[in-house]
């Protein structure tokens, strides 16, 4: 029996808000962070629209130094390091000093591709013949544990700093990578999170594989439409989210708020065997790592009272609830409370699951649900399997206890966690 | 441009280099930029860079090898405007 792991800190970077006041707020009452971005439309992008966190120049005067801001266009960076900042202030740590640093400390801080509009930058500089022009810090911004190493460096963590990449699994997979890790004994509190970049070089991709709206450029708070009968597409997303898991014994010895507990969970894929492929799941594997994750953190299917899924806005969202419904044995009325956070924030990609993920331990802190938004059209075959009081279109007063989390991503990878109301012992 | 107006425009860059506990009025002509400023050695080639936006210089390989203190920097500077 490995060591508890608690959440003792929260920060985030999100389309709707930036901060985890303003996240909570807009999560409660619906806020759409989806805008149209003139960006795109000027290179001509079928979908017109994303969600890019509003993150003000003078905010980030706080979180670097006028060096570390010199030529840095990386925006992941910038999200990762609001976002991974302020959960650790939010979990009372402090900044190692000068010299020696936290060895009790670590960072696991995943991303997709980082640093591509510097990459961009780079490219066009080389391709002129000026390779000499790239100044120093080309490789910092754009290698992919750029964001592990800008957060390490800031903090002074000398346990693991690293980044892990799994697509759209990426910021829960992190979760349970420190949990593991925590778990073992070999750190007391590890920073994990993910960030995505924002910008027509990562939207791109998706948008020429036709897999994004296009038809509401005008409305662009609509678009996300997460198990909607009329859901066309996910919208593309970008920004960052953090939290610090600590085992509860350094929380207790240093007193910390405990958000809540990680109970547990599990990775797999569905190696692109059946019905898997590099862009669709596998649902008998979506379904044993749900099944696993139940069984390793000790709970029963019938405990678990809310469910954030993975749920994205395309016509495959009835295929994960069926998978959820078989996985937890539980369908109808018995069903637990499910949401997806997608509709107002979009799909951020590889920080998707550290976002969302922030926002379901914020529904333990706040003992709320929160609403789904543009699924007053439920999709019928969702309707088939869940009673449509169990996806609340508005935010309802409710105690969580325990959570389901779950995120799927390209190359048919899964990650389920378990979040559990950490109860005082009596 | 003065040779005055040319060191301030230097100091003005190297400003942004400083760690933090290194002061701006710890420059001086003979301030060598690793070993009494203590700025980080990968941030030199970005100096150089703003030294040649700044000044509407190139410098050469060999200039930044020659680089070490605040003294070589204005002569590298002088020398490529043809003040000296």
């Amino acid at each position: 029996m490995g060591k508890r792991v608690v959440i003792t800190g929260l920060g985030v970077c999100a389309p709707n808000g930036v901060g985890i006041a303003d996240f909570t707020q807009a999560l409660q009452n619906g806020k759409s962070g989806i805008r149209f971005q003139s960006k795109l439309k000027d290179l001509n992008f079928s979908c017109q629209i994303a969600g890019e966190p509003l993150v003000r120049d003078n905010l980030v005067n706080h979180y670097f130094t006028p060096l570390q801001l010199r030529g840095l266009n990386a925006s992941g960076i910038v999200f990762g390091v609001l976002a991974g900042t302020d959960a650790w202030k939010d979990a009372g740590l402090s900044i190692a000093s000068k010299e020696t640093p936290d060895w009790n400390a670590g960072v696991i801080f995943g991303t997709g591709i980082l640093g591509v509009d510097k990459l961009r930058e780079s490219i066009h500089q080389i391709d002129e013949g000026k390779v000499r022009r790239l100044g120093s810090t080309s490789v910092l911004q754009t290698m992919a544990s750029g964001i592990s190493a800008y957060l390490g460096g800031i903090l002074g963590c000398g346990n693991q700093v690293t980044t892990n990449s799994s697509a759209c699994t990426t910021g829960t997979e992190g979760i349970l990578m420190a949990y593991e890790r925590i778990s073992a004994g070999k750190a007391d509190y590890i920073l994990t999170g993910s960030c995505s970049d924002s910008g027509p070089y990562i939207w791109g991709g998706f948008d020429a594989m036709r897999i994004l709206p296009s038809n509401y450029n005008s409305n662009p708070a609509e678009a996300s439409r997460p198990m909607s009968a009329t859901a066309v597409g996910f919208v593309p997303g970008s920004g960052a989210g953090a939290m610090v898991l600590e085992s509860l014994e350094s929380a207790k010895r240093r007193g910390a708020t405990i958000y809540a507990e990680v109970l547990g969970g599990a990775q797999n894929s569905g190696g692109q065997r059946g019905e898997g492929s590099m862009t669709a799941p596998n649902s008998e594997a979506v379904q044993r790592c749900i099944v696993a994750a139940v069984k390793n953190s000790g709970v029963e299917s019938a405990a678990i009272d809310t469910i954030n899924g993975h749920l994205t806005a395309t016509a495959k969202d009835p295929v994960e609830i069926q998978n959820w419904c078989e996985a937890l044995q539980r369908s109808g009325h018995n069903f637990p409370y499910i949401n997806s956070f997608k509709g107002t924030i979009g799909h951020c990609l590889a920080a998707a699951g550290s976002i969302e993920c922030v926002g379901t331990i914020l529904q333990f802190k706040e003992n709320k649900v929160f609403g789904n938004v543009n699924c007053n059209d439920l999709h019928p075959d969702i309707e088939n399997l869940v009673a449509s009081a169990k996806i609340p279109h508005q935010t309802l007063d409710f105690q969580p206890n325990i959570t389901a989390k779950a995120s799927f991503g390209f190359g048919d990878v899964n990650a389920c966690v378990i979040f559990g109301r950490y109860k005082e012992p009596e | 441009m003065t040779k005055e107006e040319r060191y301030q425009k230097l100091r003005a860059i190297i400003q942004v280099y400083l760690p933090e506990d290194v002061s701006v009025d710890n420059i001086t002509m003979e301030s060598h930029f690793i070993n009494e400023l203590n700025i980080n050695s990968a941030n030199l080639v970005d100096i150089v860079l703003d030294v040649e936006d700044a000044f509407d210089i190139m410098l050469e390989n060999d200039d930044m090898d020659s680089m070490q203190t605040v003294t070589d920097a204005l002569s590298i500077i002088d020398a490529k405007l043809g003040n000296s």
